[in-house]
């Protein structure tokens, strides 16, 4: 499968995503620049992490106007998967490929650890590596990570089986405590209503190898190869 | 066609959680303002604007921020002022 792997001004998270789809599990992947208006073929989109525009006026909000986001879009509605990750799920919900928002995390700061999260839906093309309720031991970075959205869309992605993972603690239960930003019911990653495009703000691509601490990430991106036949 | 100049305020919508807000207002109580009670931090944009007459430039700032500048989701935006400048 190939990966087309979107970098803006600003990214920083598409070298690791690189090395995650290459190096960790052996399938192609390419750079695709944000003024571009070619995927290049490429089967899976991801949105990377990093500083897009230096997060000028919000997160994310001047990233999705880059031209190369009217091929993402469409690659969205054709049913094809889109992965973003962190500074990727605030251009995606920027964008409208996704609900909500991310706001300045609660205590103001810039938290980067690793966490603890809990696989609240594992019947995803994103998730079915895992087992439902696994906890995962992922990264965090970012300043601007507390998931917001209004009252009936909440209830929504809760009653559709869309949020994907939840900050927990070592015991799998979402307490203030174990949520590292404010979002709304521990929420750290959800899927569109169709299920092809995920947001999360936690790092798999940084959690493939044991070396740095965790490959709970590898999974996830098995599960989007198709790998899987749990 | 005139020059013009927009103030707009941006603020985050009340019910949301600000925490700068919240730690602005700490601040000023332990500063003795007593009676302060919330505080939003947000943004105010100038822009220039150049068009035929003032209800123009209203039109076009709403959609400015409706499309941009505000996110529609989170925040609450105002155009403070438009002058002739």
């Amino acid at each position: 499968m190939k990966f087309g792997i979107v970098t803006f001004p600003g990214s920083n998270c598409d070298h690791d995503a690189y090395h995650a789809v290459v190096d960790a599990l052996g399938e192609e992947a390419v750079y695709l620049w944000h003024k571009d208006h070619d995927l290049q073929g490429a089967d899976v989109v991801v949105l990377p992490g990093g500083f897009s525009y230096g997060d000028y006026l919000r997160a994310g909000a001047i990233a999705r106007f880059s031209p190369i986001m009217r091929e993402v879009v469409a690659h969205a509605e054709r049913g094809a998967p889109v992965l973003a990750v962190c500074n990727g799920f605030q251009i995606a919900c920027e964008a409208g490929l996704l609900p909500g928002a991310l706001l300045r995390n609660a205590g103001l700061s810039f938290i980067c650890e690793p966490v603890t999260l809990r696989v609240e839906n594992a019947a995803t093309r994103f998730t079915s590596g895992y087992a439902p309720g696994q906890l995962l031991n992922i990264p965090i970075a970012h300043g601007e990570g507390r998931y917001t959205a209004d009252r009936s869309t909440l209830d929504r992605l809760e009653g559709e089986g869309r949020v994907i993972f939840r900050y927990v603690d070592a015991t799998g239960n979402p307490t203030s405590a174990a949520n590292p930003n404010g979002s709304l019911s521990n929420i750290a990653g959800i899927v569109n209503e169709r299920g092809n495009v995920l947001g999360l703000m936690p790092h798999p691509e940084r959690a493939m190898d044991p070396l740095l601490g965790s490959d709970d990430g590898v999974a996830l991106f098995e599960s989007v190869l198709g790998r899987v036949t749990a | 066609m005139t020059q013009y100049r927009a103030a707009v305020h941006i603020t985050p919508r009340r019910g949301i959680l600000d925490p700068q807000g919240k730690a602005v207002a700490g601040a000023l109580h332990s500063l003795g303002f007593q009676g302060v009670g919330d505080v939003l931090v947000g943004r105010h944009l100038v822009l220039d604007v150049e068009a035929a007459d003032e209800q123009r430039v209203r039109a076009a700032v709403r959609e400015m921020c409706e499309r941009l500048l505000a996110n529609p989701v989170t925040e609450d935006f105002e155009i403070a002022s438009v002058v002739a400048s």
